[in-house]
């Protein structure tokens, strides 16, 4: 359970890290805390899960990214694990997760593929299915993004 | 837009080890060779440019007790503004893309409780008209890479 500090930690470091030689020290500050308590108390959030990562998030699409493919996959359900670890190791995908099918939705697993053209996209994918055996897929090509913002909790 | 080897390798490293020590900037810094005030002047400006959407903490949603689910809809052309304007007026849509597909917008939408988020998917139903939506929550995470290597 998260304790009512945990939730302040995590509203500070959502809003972002202070740009100051001694950031943690600021945000122990607002909250009440020596600096030493709260570098310990986040080091014990990342460990438990809690804080995925502490650091910046970048947009790729200006970093010459310029291409991302949703690759979705009908993969046997008794071979998801098996098949789901495989495109994992990718390093092209960023992405992996399992997702239930639906009557007009035969997929039961998603990637993300990043690359710098479409071809290159369809090229992995191509790759990946030959390494992991599965031939039921489709690209998804974004075209638009039509918003893309970090979740604020406890707001 | 215009990033020189120190910004690429500056960053490379933010994304990855931001240090959770009581000087970070100062010791990244000290892995590349330049000071603290360049470190901070060059994510400063690597922000103010956009490079850089936000420097903190990136959050497991699901560990702390939030719900959240991919979407996708079949929305006429003609609609498009219209629907995403009902979609994304909800703070937790977080990503919403239009994809080449009969299933042309995709969305995530998280939400404090199973029951907010299915109040969501109702509300975004009625107010568009659009009965179908693929509701499409992850059932096993395999992989989640954030950073890119540059």
């Amino acid at each position: 359970m998260l304790s009512d500090q945990d939730r302040r930690i995590i509203k500070e470091l959502q809003n972002g890290l202070p740009l100051a030689s001694r950031p943690y020290q600021i945000i122990g500050f607002r909250l009440k805390m020596s600096e030493e308590e709260l570098i310990n108390r986040v080091s014990h959030l990342i460990k438990n899960g809690v804080i995925r990562r502490l650091g910046a998030a970048v947009r790729h699409q200006d970093l010459g990214f310029k291409a991302n493919a949703m690759v979705v996959w009908d993969v046997p359900d008794d071979k998801i694990c098996e098949v789901g670890g495989n495109m994992a190791g990718f390093r092209e995908v960023t992405h992996c997760y399992q997702r239930p099918r639906q009557a007009n939705w035969p997929y039961n697993l998603f990637t993300m593929v990043h690359g710098h053209s479409r071809g290159e996209c369809a090229r992995i994918a191509e790759k990946i299915a030959q390494a992991v055996g599965m031939n039921k897929y489709d690209l998804l090509f974004s075209t638009a993004e039509l918003k893309k913002i970090s979740m604020r909790y406890f707001e | 837009m215009k990033t020189d080897q120190i910004d690429r390798k500056l960053l490379n490293l933010i994304q990855t080890d931001f240090p959770l020590s009581p000087e970070p900037y100062r010791e990244i810094g000290e892995a590349l060779g330049i000071s603290e005030e360049e470190v901070l002047s060059r994510i400063r400006s690597m922000i103010s440019n956009g490079l850089i959407r936000r420097l903190g903490g990136i959050f497991d949603s699901k560990m702390l007790g939030y719900h959240s689910t991919l979407c996708a809809m079949q929305v006429d052309q003609r609609r498009i503004d219209e629907v995403a304007a009902v979609v994304n007026s909800y703070p937790g849509v977080t990503h919403n893309y239009l994809r080449e597909h009969e299933y042309n917008m995709w969305f995530t939408a998280t939400a404090p409780s199973k029951e907010e988020l299915d109040e969501f998917i109702a509300r975004v139903k009625r107010d568009t008209g659009i009965n179908e939506i693929l509701v499409l929550p992850a059932q096993k995470l395999f992989k989640i890479r954030v950073n890119f290597d540059l």
